[in-house]
């Protein structure tokens, strides 16, 4: 394969692209417009949260692992808590644990809407980049509301959250998640029921059960190709198992069905926001326990982040740092499934196949096409990825 | 049949300890040779899901902790085993858990321990120019 490889000619995609959350690279391998292989190479925003985090206070780390994404800031801090807690077999308050999973969720819609409108404006359709974009506007402002921030809340604490949320909060609260309800079911089915994006996104990028296991990809990947796992069902922590929802799975294991999966997750977090605001209206109580030291030991954290499970490991001497903390993020395990889903497709696909995985996005970009054996090279920035994209898809809404 | 007694009757004498946080997580400790027998029961036999394997550096010892999912009990067992400080090597697992590469890689460049037979154990996230044996994540003088 090695002297085949050195044959293809090489589409590379990074350092810097808009499809990656980090400035990460991938080598396509082509034969014509096919890809027959693709390489990843990362780190080119390592910032060595763990080697860091040996140096901080435990409460201090709550803080550095929330930097670790800038969408889903919520994921590691909620692991990381998790992690340290059962390390301790500490327990949260159930009004603490009420508030972790609005935030939580609340992070999964806004996390989703910028998938949905993202994934419209690489295939052409930026009347869905504009829709999904305005509706996460409302989702923002109830982070507000409730921590102070748009993003970067700051709310977990090992033990509970720092912030309560207040009853004259409330019915704010239930009016911007009557109103999103709406705006997602209309949502939803444009982008469910639209002939040329089901032509443009089913059969594309198809990843079996059997290439989810051997990656061990997770979250909306793993639950579009039909396997149920979700860290909230299977080893439910903070008030997930007194709330009523379903796992949302699909079957066919394409951009389609994790577009399906995603949307229809949003309505189910909208349930368990409503469920959680019932419970713990007019109620009162604590929203932290009271946490002292670290005692030496080993701790296992899982959060269902909305790209799936976030994993935290710790290890402590007693001391107030921890000695080492592994820290697995979604895309970890996700990205590598590349390797199965990209393989066969042509260029223009490739876009959405490598955003399907919802990888968060960065703003610069460069792509360069060269081919290996005559040494010509030629520049293409990313308009001219997304053209190709956009011109498959009119293309397509010609021929319906 | 609970994970714990899964395990014990299928790694039977391959466990030299158990030890039982709490009933979702499990830590068993095997010898370096055990590694991929039980690796293989557990990933293929058992069909639990490969999370990630960590790194740990000790003062005598560095440690690989393999963790894995049993999603249906949502436990997580995590095999422990120990490596030599001077010569940290044991054998790559890739051939039973393709994805397992990548955290190879990474402990590889950032903590110095060496998998034999991986396809490539190239730089993942240090530059290729970086120099040989500075390993980042240690917390020796160079870490």
């Amino acid at each position: 394969m090695a002297e085949e490889k050195k044959k293809k000619v090489i589409v590379p995609i990074g350092p810097y692209h808009p499809l990656l959350e980090e400035p990460e690279f991938f080598a396509l391998y082509c034969d014509g417009e096919k890809v027959v292989d693709v390489d990843w190479q990362a780190g080119y925003n390592h910032r060595a949260i763990e080697k860091l985090s040996e140096g901080k206070h435990w409460d201090q780390v709550t803080f550095l692992v929330e930097r670790i994404c800038g969408i889903c800031s919520t994921s590691h801090p909620f692991a990381y808590c998790n992690c340290v807690e059962d390390l301790l077999g500490t327990s949260v308050p159930e009004r603490g644990r009420y508030i972790r999973c609005i935030v939580g969720e609340l992070e999964r819609i806004h996390s989703h809407l910028l998938w949905v409108g993202l994934a419209g404006h690489f295939l052409g359709y930026n009347t869905v980049f504009m829709w999904a974009w305005k509706y996460r506007e409302p989702v923002l402002d109830m982070f507000e509301i409730i921590t102070g921030n748009r993003n970067h809340y700051a709310m977990f604490k090992i033990g509970g959250v720092r912030r309560n949320i207040e009853e004259e909060d409330m019915p704010a609260l239930r009016k911007v998640l009557k109103g999103l309800k709406a705006q997602l079911e209309m949502l939803t089915h444009a982008v469910l029921d639209d002939p040329v994006l089901g032509a443009r996104l089913k059969g594309v990028g198809v990843l079996t059960k059997e290439h989810i296991k051997n990656f061990g990809a997770v979250g909306p990947v793993a639950r579009a190709s039909g396997i149920g796992g979700d860290i909230r069902k299977d080893d439910p922590y903070a008030a997930y198992p007194m709330l009523d929802f379903k796992v949302i799975t699909a079957d066919h294991g394409d951009v389609f069905d994790k577009a399906v999966v995603r949307l229809l997750e949003m309505f189910e977090s909208i349930k368990m926001i409503e469920q959680s605001l019932d419970a713990i209206e007019g109620k009162g109580g604590d929203i932290q326990a009271e946490v002292r030291e670290i005692p030496p030991g080993e701790g296992i954290g899982r959060h269902e982040a909305p790209r799936g499970e976030c994993f935290h490991y710790v290890k402590s001497d007693g001391t107030n740092r921890p000695v080492r903390h592994k820290i697995r993020a979604p895309s970890y395990t996700n990205i590598p499934t590349f390797k199965a889903s990209c393989i066969g497709q042509m260029i223009p696909d490739v876009a959405i196949i490598l955003a399907g995985v919802d990888p968060c996005y960065c703003c610069t970009e460069r792509v360069a096409v060269y081919d290996a054996g005559s040494r010509k090279k030629q520049m293409y920035d990313f308009n001219q990825l997304v053209k190709m994209s956009r011109q498959k898809t009119e293309k397509i809404r010609k021929e319906i | 049949m609970n994970v714990l007694d899964t395990l014990k009757e299928k790694l039977g004498g391959s466990i030299k300890e158990i030890k039982v946080h709490n009933a979702k997580r499990i830590y068993i400790t095997v010898d370096r040779a055990d590694v991929k027998k039980c690796l293989k029961t557990i990933f293929r036999d058992l069909d639990a899901r490969y999370i990630v394997a960590s790194g740990v550096e000790n003062f005598d010892s560095f440690e690989i902790l393999y963790h894995f999912g049993f999603d249906v009990e949502g436990t997580v067992v995590s095999v422990r085993t120990c490596l030599d400080r001077e010569k940290p090597e044991i054998e790559s697992m890739t051939s039973i858990i393709p994805g397992i590469s990548y955290i190879e890689r990474e402990m590889k460049e950032l903590l110095g321990i060496h998998f034999t037979g991986h396809p490539g154990l190239t730089h993942f996230l240090l530059r290729d120019d970086w120099e040989e044996g500075n390993y980042p994540l240690r917390k020796a003088e160079n870490g």
